[in-house]
């Protein structure tokens, strides 16, 4: 019963949210989640930075950036991706760089005009073709899509799954134990969500087999992958699926004192994992873009992808990386991301998932 | 007013084929460049065509409505010539049902599943657009279905345009290719008439043979043109010797019926005043006689001198002859004539000339030269040239030069009291002159008389 | 000596055969081809003068019959055109001397002489005078079969003499047979050459008698 009134009560935040994704926005404002200012008050100019990257995790960069440049602020923005493509793609929000783990929205923003081009003497010289799509929108980490297991959820001696297919088998075998204990992004609420659950549907079927087993299971979806890691910690999750691992190595990384055999473990698995790159734009609305272009190379440059990579935890753009290791696939930055955004074969993706997840 | 020589042939050739190679350097550039664009277009155009049909037969009717599943590799495969932004609206009856809603429509309405391109303007940009329709079965109506795919054609622009300047690099190395080809050609088309002048050219002043080395069909006009003339002029100059032989008839004959009529009258006139004018009257036409004949040798001489005969000529024959043609009148004031030839002495020349020069030279001895003395003609060789040399001892050039004496008409000095027409010495250098000998007269080395020489050149043994 | 004289031009016929008598020789006359075959059929002639060009043909045409016929009469051609192919085919075609129109009689005679003397000339012209035999050709006067040598103008003023026996000859027409018209000559040139020829008549009853104021005869002593 609990689990119908669940799966309505999802129902009717997709179908609300589906509607608000087909009619024009009339609303007006987008929703925050955080902001902070860096650098001086008195600074000569401010940058202002919308991204979905904590401001926690990606402070050292923008130290690193002001560090060089002390007489200029950030004004950081942290937001959802949804709400991120709402301001720049609706309310034409006044910022200077965009900073967004959904490539999707990203790219569309890029197709629709609404992204500035970038001159060319901003982007380093090594960044690779894949890593950027015209001189509009570019990868700043590349960022492996993975599977978070707490230890305890293989007590008993039970393998590590490496595959989906071990994975499938694992609850499968034990659902007593995984019920209600494994969580993934809820894809009608996170864009981010929707993209690697759209992208592992199309490179395999076992994403259909996996969903049932789930939603048979209670999956327990959540917007964010930093709440899954603290549900993991905490002992109320054993399991989450397809999240961003760079959030959960960032966490171990600054975790302290909370590190330990709590640390979930960080799976790629085997047969195949996405590969997530984190991009950044201009807007064409942009206030300040030459300064926002200025912040861009500067994440690009090789500091800056040394401080993505040691300070933020965040992957830095490696093209060895994929061929050093071949389970690791990209999600191509190119304009079939925008076959994914169409509303009816997101509304359909969407039936189909929530007839998986209703599954019991 | 200076009037205007036309252009030269070689530079309007020149020009004329630059100016070709231009244009069709142009007519490259513009032809490739439209094909490329055309064809680009056209495979472009193909792809996105099918693109549109895929997706268009992708659509399915469902309870509530159509479904579509777009799969992110054709957009993948759209985009990626050139990064490429895509586009897309589809239609069901007159409501957008997904994709880009204010995306232009076409103008006409696509046959069935036959894609109808258009280009549009949307969002700042330009678009290229794949129309399809097709009737879907929705609740049991069928309905139309419109599906647009659109994509920007920057890389196709791109492309065209660097394979257009390809086009144009190639077309301007095709032009400054054309420049030394068009030289060479230029050249090579104009070398029969630069080697029709040169045959002609290296003929001798009035050589008057017809021109008969081989030209091209063009040159043939030409050619025969001035064969013709040639021909003309050899018949006037051929007239004109003629002339000259019957004016020579028709002034001789009467001569000589004036000196004989003379002779006759003198013999019998008992006056001694009336004989003094009869003698007279008889130098007079002995007088007239010489000159009519040595104009009419030096005709001759200028004649042959443009014709350019030559055969092989023994002089020691030559000179025999002669001498021995010269004895009677050289016998008359007992003069003595001695030829001393070396033997086998042949050059190439013009037998016709080499006589007249001779001729004049003993002429000119034996006139000059006072009764019973020697004329001496030796005829050796020296330093590779055969030398013939008339020695007299006769009253000397009185000091004139040779220059001064071989001008036609003018006579030496000393010569005032013997009849001569001052023309021999002229006939003698322009004789000589003609078949590249010459010519030096001297006072004898021990003082008394002249030592004409002349020097032929002896063909390479 | 007896002349054809083949010429068309009946003037200078005449003047030519008159002139020729003048020097004692006689002249027919023909005026064409025909009549000098006629001619040669009647009578023999020392020597044919033949101008080239005629009414009725070349001249070159009879001179090649003539020779074919192996007439042995010498022929001197006349010519007016002085082209050297007109003189070199002539001398070719079996003419054994030329002269140019209008030419001078002294060397029409010193020409004769020489084409006689290298055809080996007619007996008839030894010219006995006194006791000396005079021989025109061989230009040599013989004293009592002894031969003396003449030069040309000695035999010349030795033949006018003979041919004039006992006639008084001026100075004047001695000048004008020995010199040419347009040579100069000097004051006592006949006496030089008289004195020469008395010289050469020494030991004879040939004899040159000086008339005062007149001219010279020659007389038989």
């Amino acid at each position: 019963m609990r689990h119908a009134v669940a799966a309505l009560a999802r129902r009717l935040i997709a179908a609300a949210l589906l509607a608000g994704l087909t009619l024009p926005t009339v609303s007006g404002a987008y929703q925050i989640e955080a902001e902070q200012m860096f650098g001086p008050p008195d600074a000569r100019a401010r940058i202002e930075v919308l991204s979905t990257t904590d401001i926690a995790i990606f402070a050292p960069v923008i130290e690193g950036f002001l560090h060089h440049n002390p007489t200029l602020a950030v004004h950081y923005v942290v937001a959802s991706s949804q709400e991120i493509h709402q301001a720049i793609g609706q309310e034409g929000a006044a910022f200077d760089l965009v900073i967004s783990s959904a490539m999707d929205l990203q790219m569309k923003l890029a197709n629709d005009g609404l992204a500035r081009a970038v001159p060319p003497d901003r982007i380093a010289a090594t960044l690779p073709d894949w890593a950027h799509w015209r001189d509009l929108v570019f990868a700043v980490a590349q960022e492996p899509v993975v599977l978070l297991i707490a230890p305890q959820a293989l007590a008993g001696g039970l393998a590590m799954p490496h595959s989906r297919r071990d994975l499938i088998a694992l609850l499968r075998d034990h659902p007593e134990r995984f019920r209600g204990r494994i969580g993934t992004y809820d894809p009608v609420i996170s864009g981010a969500g929707y993209l690697f659950a759209a992208q592992d549907a199309r490179i395999s079927d076992s994403f259909w087999r996996l969903a049932e087993v789930m939603g048979r299971l209670d999956l327990k979806l959540y917007c964010c992958s930093g709440e899954m890691i603290a549900d993991i910690r905490a002992g109320r999750l054993l399991l989450a699926y397809n999240v961003l691992g760079s959030y959960a190595l960032a966490q171990r990384a600054q975790g302290g004192a909370d590190s330990g055999e709590d640390e979930p473990e960080v799976i790629e698995l085997e047969d195949f994992t996405l590969t997530l790159l984190r991009t950044a734009l201009v807007p064409q609305a942009a206030p300040d873009p030459v300064r926002g272009a200025a912040l861009l190379g500067f994440l690009l440059s090789a500091e800056g992808q040394r401080l993505i990579g040691e300070a933020a935890g965040l992957p830095p753009i490696d093209a060895e990386a994929f061929a050093a290791h071949p389970h690791l696939r990209p999600i191509r930055l190119d304009p079939g991301l925008l076959a994914h955004l169409d509303r009816l074969t997101r509304s359909r993706f969407l039936s189909e998932w929530q007839a998986a997840m209703d599954q019991h | 007013m200076t009037a205007r020589r036309p252009a030269s042939l070689r530079r309007r050739l020149v020009v004329q084929l630059l100016a070709l190679a231009a244009v069709l350097a142009v007519l490259l550039f513009a032809a490739v460049r439209f094909s490329a664009e055309r064809a680009s277009e056209a495979t472009l155009d193909a792809i996105l065509g099918a693109a549109a049909i895929a997706m268009a037969e992708e659509i399915r009717s469902a309870e509530g409505g159509a479904v579509m599943d777009l799969s992110p590799g054709t957009f993948s495969m759209l985009a990626a010539m050139g990064d490429e932004r895509i586009f897309y609206r589809v239609n069901l009856g007159t409501a957008t049902l997904t994709g880009y809603d204010d995306l232009p429509l076409p103008d006409v309405v696509p046959a069935a599943l036959a894609p109808h391109f258009y280009s549009t303007r949307y969002r700042d940009t330009e678009l290229r657009i794949a129309a399809v329709s097709r009737s879907l079965r929705l609740d049991t109506r069928p309905t139309a279905l419109l599906v647009l795919l659109g994509q920007t054609r920057a890389g196709q622009s791109t492309i065209a345009a660097a394979l257009a300047n390809r086009a144009a690099a190639v077309g301007l190395v095709v032009f400054l290719l054309a420049v030394p080809l068009s030289l060479l050609a230029a050249d090579n088309l104009l070398r029969p008439i630069a080697r029709l002048a040169e045959a002609v050219g290296r003929r001798g002043a009035r050589d008057l043979r017809p021109v008969r080395a081989a030209t091209p069909t063009e040159l043939v006009p030409l050619v025969s043109a001035l064969n013709s003339f040639i021909a003309r002029l050899r018949g006037t100059l051929a007239q004109t010797e003629t002339f000259i032989a019957e004016a020579a008839h028709h002034i001789r004959t009467p001569l000589a019926v004036m000196r004989a009529e003379a002779e006759l009258a003198l013999h019998q006139s008992g006056d001694e005043a009336n004989r003094a004018r009869l003698r007279r009257l008889i130098r007079a036409v002995d007088d007239s006689a010489r000159s009519a004949g040595q104009l009419l040798d030096h005709a001759t001489v200028l004649f042959r001198a443009d014709q350019q005969a030559l055969a092989d000529i023994d002089l020691g024959v030559l000179a025999a002859a002669l001498v021995e043609r010269f004895r009677p009148t050289a016998e008359m004031k007992d003069i003595h004539l001695a030829l001393v030839a070396g033997p086998g002495i042949k050059v190439r020349g013009d037998a016709v000339l080499i006589e007249a020069a001779l001729r004049n030279l003993l002429d000119n001895a034996i006139k000059y030269s006072p009764g019973e003395t020697e004329v001496a003609l030796a005829l050796k060789r020296e330093d590779g040239r055969a030398v013939m040399r008339c020695r007299d001892h006769g009253r000397g050039l009185g000091g004139a030069a040779l220059a001064q004496l071989s001008s036609r008409f003018q006579r030496g000095p000393n010569v005032g009291d013997v009849a001569g027409s001052g023309l021999g010495l002229t006939i003698v250098t322009e004789a000589m002159a003609a078949m590249g000998g010459r010519f030096t007269l001297e006072p004898a080395e021990d003082g008394e008389g002249t030592c004409a020489t002349l020097s032929l050149p002896l063909p390479a043994a | 000596m007896r002349f054809l004289l083949v010429e068309d031009n009946r003037e200078l016929a005449a003047s030519v055969a008159a002139r020729l008598a003048l020097d004692g020789h006689g002249v027919d006359q023909a005026h064409s081809l025909a009549q000098a075959a006629d001619c040669l059929a009647a009578a023999e002639y020392d020597l044919i003068l033949l101008d080239i060009t005629l009414p009725d043909g070349d001249g070159r045409d009879f001179l090649a019959r003539h020779r074919r016929a192996e007439h042995q009469t010498p022929v001197i051609v006349m010519t007016a055109r002085s082209a050297v192919s007109d003189r070199v085919d002539v001398l070719d075609t079996g003419a054994d001397d030329y002269l140019t129109k209008p030419f001078d009689f002294a060397e029409l005679q010193a020409r004769c002489r020489a084409v006689l003397r290298r055809r080996g000339g007619a007996a008839q012209t030894l010219r006995p005078f006194a006791d000396v035999v005079f021989d025109p050709l061989a230009a040599t006067l013989s004293v009592n079969g002894q031969p003396r040598e003449l030069r040309s103008r000695e035999m010349r003023l030795f033949e006018l003499f003979v041919s004039a026996p006992g006639r008084i000859l001026s100075k004047e027409h001695l000048c004008d047979r020995l010199f040419s018209f347009s040579e100069p000559v000097s004051d006592n040139a006949i006496e030089v050459y008289v004195g020469r020829l008395r010289k050469k008549l020494a030991g004879s009853h040939a004899r040159i008698e000086t008339v005062r104021g007149l001219g010279y005869r020659l007389t038989d002593t």
